[in-house]
């Protein structure tokens, strides 16, 4: 008799969610400079306040992601992205 | 050994279009002097600002890409902050990746197929 303790029975079924494996975009595309001028491109990387979103959230790797905030504050300087806003989108 | 640079350029939105040749011919000639030579320049002309700047709400956009000595920088930058009607300026060195981007991007590769694929999940939300 296997020891009770590891198999614990669950009433219902645990159900196993299966979240989709993250990547890193740029690693995958091959994406090597992120131009700081493409505002349409880094709008995928700032939330509707126009704060930058975190890599759990953008799956990017550590390289890109410090690439992407040097951008997006390079664009930020230039008038092009705002610092803060509303619904931006 | 000279180095690739790119500046952008926000002019006052006042400016008119004679003023903003004149004053941009001036500052290429300037950095031609201090041994520069222009790879490019674009004007985006006016466009509008996210957020005010020295309360004008657009102004006139213009990117200079060049290749200059590393020393020459500081003197054109003097130069910019010396012009009133410039808002602001950035200057940004260009790694090989970002050269050879801009190349591609001259002979029109960059744009929807290479920048911009997107894959069917969408990671970011």
């Amino acid at each position: 008799m296997s020891s009770g303790k590891k198999e614990i029975k669950f009433l219902t079924q645990q159900k196993q969610i299966k979240r989709p494996k993250k990547y890193c975009r740029f690693k995958k595309t091959g994406i090597k400079y992120i131009d700081y001028k493409e505002t349409e491109f880094l709008l995928k990387f700032i939330n509707e306040q126009g704060k930058m979103l975190p890599r759990r959230i953008t799956g990017n790797s550590l390289k890109y992601q410090r690439k992407v905030s040097q951008a997006v504050k390079r664009a930020r300087h230039l008038a092009l992205l705002p610092y803060v806003t509303d619904l931006l989108k | 050994m000279s180095k690739h640079y790119e500046t952008v350029i926000i002019f006052s939105p006042i400016l008119s279009d004679e003023d903003l040749k004149k004053s941009v011919t001036k500052y290429t000639k300037l950095l031609s002097d201090h041994g520069a030579n222009i790879v490019e320049e674009r004007n985006w002309g006016l466009k509008q600002l996210a957020y005010p700047i020295q309360n004008k709400s657009n102004g006139i956009y213009y990117i200079i890409e060049f290749t200059a000595p590393g020393n020459s920088i500081s003197k054109v930058e003097v130069e910019f902050r010396r012009d009133e009607n410039i808002l602001r300026f950035l200057t940004t060195a260009l790694d090989k990746y970002a050269v050879e981007y801009n190349e591609k991007r001259r002979q029109g590769l960059v744009g929807k197929g290479k920048k911009t694929t997107e894959t069917s999940q969408e990671v970011a939300s």
